[in-house]
């Protein structure tokens, strides 16, 4: 989806909050929710892809006023009630108040039908898809040409793994861009490099 | 910029919806307290950033560890007792030489080789960060500190699948001959996440 999350190249940020002795938790309840994010996959609970999405289809206003870690603690919210092991009710009146929880999800996918291989050197243009549900294309990436430096092994496919829809893992390619094709005449040069699943590749001739 | 303000006005305060999942998971008999406990300790003692500092110094001093190292980082690593989480299929070492320059982002979470670099700071999860590192590195880089001469080929990697990645900076001249544990000491997250050079 093209949600609020997909944040690289988006314009109008300001500077980052840059200390050498950066923290990662601000307070107690934020390592403990992320902790409970692991609870929740070591029991089979969530999968990680299930939780990124489940963040991602945050309402966007909440989702831009939220903390990384209010962002968490509503995904995996979402993602327990969704699966029956808690009530919204149930959490509403332990925490005295309202709890927010991300929108239902769309559906899925499973591989493309016909999938290519690729080598490092091959030119390849990422596909024009536009899919309602998970998909970790950035935006900034579909339909822009780049050259493969190395394919990976195989991994679940994300459109699939974060709905319950059967698919084969599947290979991802390290791809270099380069930031001028990505945005032409709009940024500053290097090479931007992303890991594409082998379903989202075509190879330009 | 605290992380508390930006709560949404009409919910129960984060603190108490956090306290709420914890306690509707412990009446589901998940245990989440005991799991938190263990939690913590990982992340103060074993997912540290002395993990990949002891892998780079090692990599500036063996050249055959280097080579296995940018060959097959995940493997690499095991060598020295260190792990990665299950999901965590893969990790690429990105090698940092005196004209390229690598740096890491993931633009639509967090993604990071936690258990080898430490766990991403503040700012690395940040909409800052994520939305600008991709388009104007080295305007971002220079804000954060480190000015990148004009011919420097700068090179961003957005962890966008579930491969891992890391930085190994490149070894300061005035290092040579320093033992692995010395060197060791000068390697920071920052470095092996690319937003500075050693």
């Amino acid at each position: 989806m093209d949600g609020m999350h997909d944040l690289g190249g988006k314009q109008g940020f300001g500077k980052i909050r840059y200390s050498p002795k950066a923290q990662t938790y601000h307070a107690p309840w934020e390592k403990r929710v992320n902790a409970m994010t692991g609870l929740l996959v070591k029991h089979g609970v969530i999968n990680m892809d299930e939780y990124r999405h489940a963040i991602e289809r945050m309402e966007p206003v909440h989702y831009l006023s939220a903390s990384y870690y209010e962002r968490s603690l509503t995904g995996l919210a979402t993602l327990c009630v969704e699966k029956g092991v808690v009530t919204q009710a149930d959490l509403e009146r332990r925490a005295q108040g309202t709890f927010p929880l991300s929108r239902p999800s769309a559906a899925g996918r499973s591989n493309a039908p016909e999938r290519e291989r690729f080598r490092p050197g091959d030119r390849v243009r990422v596909k024009d898809d536009y899919v309602p549900g998970h998909i970790r294309m950035p935006g900034y990436i579909r339909g822009k040409v780049g050259v493969v430096v190395r394919e990976t092994p195989p991994y679940p496919y994300p459109d699939a793994h974060a709905h319950g829809v059967a698919a084969h893992d599947e290979p991802t390619y390290d791809v270099r861009f380069r930031a001028e094709d990505l945005w032409p005449g709009g940024a500053e040069p290097a090479f931007v490099h992303a890991g594409v699943f082998e379903s989202y590749l075509k190879r330009v001739p | 910029m605290s992380d508390s303000h930006h709560e949404s006005g009409a919910s129960a305060p984060v603190v108490k919806r956090a306290a709420a999942l914890e306690a509707a998971l412990e009446a589901q008999g998940l245990k989440p307290g005991k799991h938190i406990d263990d939690f913590s300790r990982v992340v103060e003692e074993q997912w540290v950033p002395q993990n990949g500092a002891r892998v780079v110094a090692k990599a500036w001093t063996d050249p055959a560890f280097r080579k296995r190292l940018l060959e097959d980082g995940k493997s690499a690593v095991a060598e020295l007792g260190l792990t990665m989480p299950a999901h965590h299929r893969y990790l690429v070492v990105l090698e940092n030489t005196p004209t390229v320059h690598n740096v890491i982002v993931c633009t639509q979470c967090s993604c990071t080789a936690f258990s080898i670099i430490g766990m991403p700071p503040d700012w690395y999860k940040d909409f800052e960060y994520r939305a600008r590192v991709v388009r104007e590195s080295r305007t971002v880089l220079r804000e954060m500190g480190l000015d990148l001469a004009p011919e420097m080929e700068v090179r961003v990697w957005d962890t966008t699948a579930d491969t891992r990645y890391m930085v190994l900076p490149v070894q300061p001249p005035h290092t040579a001959g320093w033992s692995e544990e010395k060197l060791a000491e000068i390697v920071t997250k920052d470095a092996m996440i690319g937003v500075s050079r050693l």
